[in-house]
């Protein structure tokens, strides 16, 4: 098949215009709406950081007054966390790739499936019109009563929250009926790409958690505009009721943002290293695993909260439990590569960046989890480090990863593998110096959240600002390079496979035609059958 | 079946994705299903709050109890029940090819979700008018004990968010009945009126245990 004359239409050719594009029923684009959305979003955050990390170069007033550093690192927070981190992998690659991994023309509910970016989009209008009326300064967190309390748009942001779990509801909702409905022929669950198994838990979380976050927004709002008084202690409420709702659905969601990523790694090590993934059952059922798990240690965020101390210890002891799916998966990754003929392409080196750094997210979380200890460092920076190195070293990597993997599949055309390895080394070097640092800083004793900060952390800071520095250099290269290679990059031949991939998505046009397959495919074998049989 | 195909009996087109009726009406009631456990999921916070008030300050729960409707909330019981009752006729007779039947069954089941609101809007006014009002603006003095607008807080959240899914409820049935009324559905097709019906159901189930736990604890 020559690579000039295409012999299918595909999805991005097959209706033209804007409409056809707001209107569309076809799960590839609805990805895409939501990954152009999302990547919009984790700019804004993204620049907000960087103006957080400026004021915090020094001690004192650096650029910025304490009132708006509370408001940039409250917008901070809420964009990356509800707009970026949690739609961005299921929403937008999920939803790209789910189906088709399985064998499926779309997902189960197509109508659903659009409405539910535009409840997202509603959700996240709210949020944004909050911040251009009176902002919000609670953190992401909302933490009553200084919340019930704050002269900001509390209300509003929270009311985006809501709406904006909704959306997270019905998409889980929509892949789980999917996976369960919709796989093709032969596709049995243990013949699933790992991929699918990741979005498959988080979908489960997506459906058991969001709720509670939706009740809780909900009655933070109550709380504002009725004055119901459950969480206000000048009404008999409890504030710490509302951390413990919060967290409910706020650590089980802290998964809802790693678990897809473990998923894009698990695609990405076998193709890179040429072999078969090693330990897939365990892998598979290790995402459910932390599933489940992920709901019974909410209470680790409130150690220093007026918590009973046989509550610490049990969410203490259930904190560490998590542990074990998540090293089940460090080292069946590792021992995939364990003498694999491994590519240093762009996407492996994201998924060992993610091994790395994750590792070192992971591992930290077991001294924030060992109660002691967490009485010293809970209200440090300690806590912000260990969180970015799970959530930007971890999720980022491997959204990062699954990007680069699958750009040529999504769009037909090749991202500039120099730039991007310039890329991805300002970005690892930028990473490590922003937020190692903060370890230390932390472990000194630099609180968290703070505008000021005594004199004797201003070295710490002023590398961390400094990495920040060239972690933006590394995503501004990536935006010009992916968005050049769109217009301008190199048309890869249409049936090309160009990392010799083995999942179902490989074994079709790039860019995927309209519904995905001209036949239904019938699946024989497991997905990464390296040096095992032909596909 | 290939897809795009007409069923027999109806107007109903089966989705491309799918690769039969079954599977799609499968799929559909899958996809209900876990909506319902969100929904569960939605009021359990409410019923956590509850049980957390309810041990700290449980004398103060009784009491106010008393000042609830008991009358007016067992009718209001017996109503939703009594429309969950038809809502399932609805979908048999549905089912059965019988439209007719099963749209004066979907009237019906409109007619006691709208006396079920008329009931809670005079229990409303009512508590309205003598103060009982949630949190900061409770203004009712009979009760001493300082907690007490807790209470009233749960009372209107909990049955407030019920009447906002009654209100929803009433809104799907109208569209069923209208589209069954168009002789949309058949035994080869009734998909909306089964999952119109499930989510119905709970929103009576939700009620039945809200009764109790608010209106019969005194």
């Amino acid at each position: 098949m020559s690579s000039h004359a295409t012999t299918y239409v595909s999805f991005l050719e097959a209706e033209k215009g804007f409409k056809s594009w707001l209107t569309t029923l076809d799960h590839k684009r609805i990805g895409l709406m939501y990954m152009a959305t999302s990547m919009i979003f984790f700019m804004i955050g993204g620049i907000f950081a960087t103006l957080v990390r400026l004021e915090l170069m020094f001690p004192g007033q650096t650029i910025m007054s304490a009132g708006t550093y509370n408001k940039f690192f409250t917008y901070h927070g809420a964009i990356m966390i509800f707009m970026f981190i949690i739609p961005i992998i299921p929403a937008a690659l999920g939803n790209f790739f789910l189906p088709i991994m399985i064998g499926a023309k779309d997902v189960a509910f197509p109508r659903l499936n659009l409405a539910s970016y535009y409840i997202f989009i509603a959700g996240a209008s709210f949020a944004v019109l909050a911040l251009m009326l009176k902002g919000a300064d609670t953190g992401w967190t909302f933490y009553t009563p200084y919340s019930i309390r704050s002269g900001t748009s509390v209300v509003l942001v929270a009311l985006g929250v809501f709406i904006m779990g909704f959306s997270g509801i019905l998409t889980g909702l929509n892949f789980m009926t999917t996976v369960h409905k919709l796989r093709a022929p032969g596709m049995t669950f243990h013949r699933m790409p790992l991929f699918v198994w990741a979005i498959y838990a988080t979908a489960i979380i997506q459906v058991l958690a969001t709720p509670v976050i939706g009740i809780t927004t909900l009655l933070l709002i109550m709380e504002r505009v009725l004055g119901i008084g459950f969480f206000d202690p000048a009404l008999g409420g409890d504030p710490v009721l509302f951390q413990h709702f919060f967290w409910f659905y706020s650590h089980p969601a802290v998964y809802i943002m790693i678990l897809p990523a473990m998923g894009i790694i698990s695609e990405v090590i076998p193709v890179f290293s040429r072999k078969h993934i090693f330990g897939y059952h365990a892998i598979a059922y290790s995402s459910l695993a932390i599933a489940f798990i992920s709901f019974v240690v909410w209470g680790h965020h409130m150690f220093v909260s007026s918590q009973s101390d046989l509550a610490n210890m049990l969410f203490s002891f259930l904190t560490m439990f998590v542990a074990v799916p998540t090293a089940i998966k460090v080292f069946n990754w590792t021992a995939t590569m364990y003498k694999g003929s491994i590519s240093l392409k762009t996407p492996m080196l994201y998924a060992l960046s993610f091994l790395f750094m994750f590792t070192i997210g992971g591992l930290t979380g077991l001294f924030l989890a060992a109660l002691s200890v967490d009485v010293h460092l809970h209200d440090t920076y300690f806590v912000v480090a260990h969180f970015h190195y799970v959530m930007m070293g971890g999720t980022v990597m491997g959204l990062l990863a699954g990007l680069h993997y699958w750009w040529p599949k999504m769009f037909g055309k090749m991202y500039p593998e120099i730039a991007g390895k310039i890329s991805w080394a300002l970005i690892f070097i930028g990473f490590n110096l922003t937020f190692l640092t903060q370890f230390f800083v932390g472990y000194l004793g630099m609180p968290r959240r703070y505008y000021d900060y005594p004199v004797q952390y201003t070295s710490w800071n002023i590398a961390s600002t400094i990495g920040s520095w060239f972690l933006f250099a590394g995503f501004l290269l990536m935006l010009i390079y992916f968005v050049k290679s769109l217009f301008f990059g190199k048309r890869v031949a249409e049936a090309a496979n160009p990392w010799g991939g083995k999942t179902l998505e490989w074994q079709i046009p790039s860019p995927p035609p309209m519904h995905n397959f001209a036949e239904t495919p019938h699946v024989t074998g497991r997905p990464y059958e390296y040096g095992v049989a032909k596909l | 079946m290939t897809h795009g195909e007409v069923t027999a009996g109806t107007t109903h087109v089966v989705p491309h994705h799918f690769d039969s009726p079954e599977q799609a009406f499968e799929a559909s009631k899958l996809g209900i299903w876990l909506f319902l456990v969100t929904e569960i999921l939605l009021f359990g916070g409410l019923f956590v709050v509850y049980i957390i008030f309810r041990a700290l300050y449980p004398e103060m729960f009784h009491e106010a109890s008393h000042h609830l409707n008991k009358v007016l909330g067992g009718i209001n019981t017996v109503v939703l029940i009594c429309s969950s009752l038809t809502m399932a006729l609805a979908v048999d007779r549905t089912r059965q090819n019988d439209s007719p039947k099963a749209n004066q069954y979907m009237l019906m089941t409109l007619f006691f979700a709208a006396c079920f609101m008329i009931i809670k809007y005079v229990e409303y006014s009512h508590k309205f008018h003598e103060g009982l009002l949630p949190g900061a603006n409770f203004t009712f003095e009979a009760i001493q004990h300082p907690k007490t607008p807790l209470f009233f807080s749960l009372y209107f959240m909990m049955t407030g968010l019920h009447g906002i899914h009654v209100l929803a409820g009433m809104g799907l049935i109208t569209w069923v009945l209208w589209r069954s009324n168009k002789g949309q559905f058949s035994s080869a097709y009734y998909t909306p009126v089964e999952l119109v019906g499930i989510y119905w159901h709970l929103v009576d189930l939700i009620w039945i245990y809200l009764f109790p736990l608010l209106y019969l604890i005194g």
